[in-house]
């Protein structure tokens, strides 16, 4: 796969994740979570990866920062900016971590360390990565503070994480993932724990920072609300493999993937008038214990016919929007006039 | 949330004003060392037990500034005297002063538990954590010797130790300290093992932190209380143990005083001078009980799950 002549335009990708495979191996079986996942990330842009619970998105960010267990087996490669770290050692990764490659999680409540302040913890990495002394590293903490929009700064930083609003931690966390100004920020999940008020407050704070710094950013969600407000590319996963890739604007607009569609069905707009029950999408998610050579998504779907049952679905070679299905759904006159 | 594109940015509804308001200065909050040391104050038990300890404590630094006599000068003239104004608490059959012998015994019995307490974590400590935190090899190795060291009877371990090396207060030290690394590393592990899971933790290796950061940051502080409870439990077991080895003749050498020299010593005169046996009997009750409620109340204040036990 060679990457887009679209991206291209942005630029070299900063993060290219290629056929990245993950399963993970227990005494009775072998679960296959990501199934060659290809993707690339440009600077200053924000991919979203979505899907539902249990479709490998978290497996595949932890795969990228190299956090996965033992059990677990990783092919493919990860490149950031021009480093492999697939297969890298723990040492080199833990240079990577918190300086060009960072992280936040999606308990702001839990991701603090209750012992130290709040400086403390920012200031931890930059005396790390940076070699700042304390004294600097306190000053920079109170900028960082400010730069996410936490309010008196100054007195924030001497206090302690249970002093904080859950909202005040995620900021807290995405200044210490933004403290080194990494090349690529992954977020997983950022805004799922909090209210939709203070979600909107943390885009912004993405936003404003992707803009800032160029950061490009990975969001991991399964909100397509997030995905709308925040998210310049949208890549789809369903059962371990990527099955749709689009601008996000043109995804919304006219998915071609029945999945997506069914996805997109699935959520409930305003205006919508009377009281039909929401479409959703029968069946269940199969077991990932085999990656079979088919479409993953046959059962479930209405326009799956014997190809899809015996052979998997590419996705289409690359030209902005990508879908891996047999039966891509045609974008209709009303669609493409949107 | 809409799923239409046509939102891109929402306004800055950000989440300052959710956020609570500072509270003044000097409010009292929960789990700040003040409130936690009012809360140590709401428990009388704890209290009367704090109070005691430090009365132990007190007597072990201060002893020869509190000790009325030489706590070895014999005083052949007032053997066996009963407790009176010139000795409160009696005198032994060699007219030693049975007062100045309990304060230097709580001090030997105080040395002991500290010192002991401090070598089981100085070795337990490390162990524990390395074998939550890397687990597989280094989990079995450091399991296997807490099982043996579990299987070794402490005054077995004891005698043994005096037998090589002599019986001493500084061996009898070792052995007890030695016989109590079992439980710290185990403490030390299974905290060890639940705060690596935790979520700072994680974060903290995703920001780069290596093993090192990872453990004398983010982990050891935060398994502090239960170590410090721990210790609390320890120090009585300590001063029991020196009481003991002290008591068979493997600790403390007469003449030098200790609560179980003393009590060796009653033996022939329980009927004629029991005094000489329930004093230093009462203080040996008296410092256990202590430091056990101290132990018990801290359990109460440090433990987050606790509430109102």
């Amino acid at each position: 796969m060679k990457p887009s002549t679209s991206r291209q335009a942005l630029g070299a990708p900063v993060l290219s994740v290629r056929d990245l495979s993950v399963s993970f191996r227990s005494d009775t079986r072998t679960v296959h979570a990501v199934d060659s996942l290809s993707y690339d990330v440009a600077p200053g842009e924000v991919l979203a990866i979505v899907g539902e619970s249990g479709c490998g998105k978290s497996v595949t960010s932890m795969a990228v920062m190299g956090l996965l267990p033992s059990t677990a087996t990783v092919t493919g490669s990860v490149r950031l900016g021009d480093r492999e770290l697939a297969g890298a050692a723990e040492k080199e990764l833990a240079k990577v971590r918190g300086k060009d490659l960072a992280m936040i999680f999606q308990e702001p409540m839990t991701s603090l360390n209750p012992v130290l302040t709040v400086g403390r913890q920012i200031g931890e990495v930059l005396r790390r990565h940076q070699g700042l002394s304390r004294a600097e590293a306190k000053e920079r903490s109170v900028e960082l503070l400010g730069l996410v929009g936490i309010p008196a700064p100054e007195r924030r930083v001497a206090e302690y994480p249970h002093q904080l609003s859950g909202g005040m931690r995620q900021r807290v966390m995405i200044a210490i993932a933004v403290a080194c100004d990494p090349a690529v920020l992954i977020a997983d999940e950022p805004t799922t724990a909090l209210d939709v008020t203070v979600q909107a407050g943390i885009l912004e704070v993405l936003q404003s920072l992707r803009e800032r710094l160029g950061t490009a950013i990975v969001l991991i969600t399964h909100d397509l609300g997030v995905v709308a407000d925040a998210a310049d590319r949208v890549l789809v996963m369903y059962a371990g493999r990527a099955i749709e890739q689009a601008p996000v604007d043109e995804l919304f607009a006219a998915p071609r993937h029945p999945y997506t569609r069914g996805l997109l069905g699935a959520v409930l707009r305003p205006g919508q008038e009377g009281k039909r029950r929401l479409p959703e999408i029968p069946g269940l998610v199969p077991s990932l214990t085999a990656q079979p050579d088919a479409c993953t998504f046959a059962d479930r779907c209405a326009h799956a016919d014997e190809r899809c049952g015996t052979a998997r679905p590419p996705l289409t070679p690359d030209s902005g929007h990508r879908v891996a299905c047999w039966h891509p759904v045609a974008v209709t006159h009303e669609e493409a006039a949107r | 949330m809409t799923a239409t594109p046509d939102s891109p940015a929402t306004p800055a509804a950000a989440d300052a004003p959710v956020a609570p308001a500072v509270p003044p200065a000097g409010a009292p909050r929960p789990g700040t060392l003040r409130t936690r040391l009012r809360a140590l104050r709401r428990n009388r038990l704890a209290l009367t037990g704090t109070v005691i300890a430090a009365v132990f404590v007190l007597a072990a630094l201060c002893a020869p500034l509190l000790a009325p006599y030489d706590p070895a000068g014999p005083d052949f003239d007032a053997a066996l005297a009963p407790p009176s104004w010139a000795h409160w608490l009696g005198t032994d059959d060699l007219g030693r002063d049975q007062l100045s012998r309990v304060i230097y015994g709580a001090r030997a019995s105080m040395q002991v538990g500290l010192l002991a307490v401090v070598l089981a974590f100085l070795i337990g400590v490390p162990l524990g954590l390395a074998a939550g935190y890397y687990g597989k090899y280094a989990d079995s190795a450091v399991s296997r010797l807490t099982d043996t060291l579990l299987a070794f009877p402490f005054l077995v371990l004891a005698v043994g130790l005096a037998a090589v090396l002599g019986p001493s207060l500084l061996n009898a030290t070792l052995a007890i300290g030695i016989s109590q690394v079992p439980a710290v590393i185990r403490i030390t592990r299974a905290e060890t093992l639940r705060l690596k899971h935790l979520d700072y933790v994680g974060a903290a290796i995703v920001n780069g932190g290596g093993d090192g950061t990872v453990l004398a940051r983010h982990i050891l502080p935060n398994a502090t209380s239960a170590l410090i409870v721990q210790a609390t439990v320890g120090i009585p077991a300590a001063i029991i143990g020196e009481a003991l080895l002290s008591f068979l003749g493997l600790g403390v050498q007469p003449p030098a005083p200790s609560l179980g020299v003393m009590l060796a010593g009653a033996q022939p005169f329980l009927g004629p001078a029991p005094w000489m046996a329930v004093f230093p009997g009462l203080a040996i009750v008296a410092a256990t009980l202590a430091f056990n409620l101290l132990g018990d109340g801290l359990r109460d204040v440090l433990d987050p799950r606790g509430g109102t036990r």
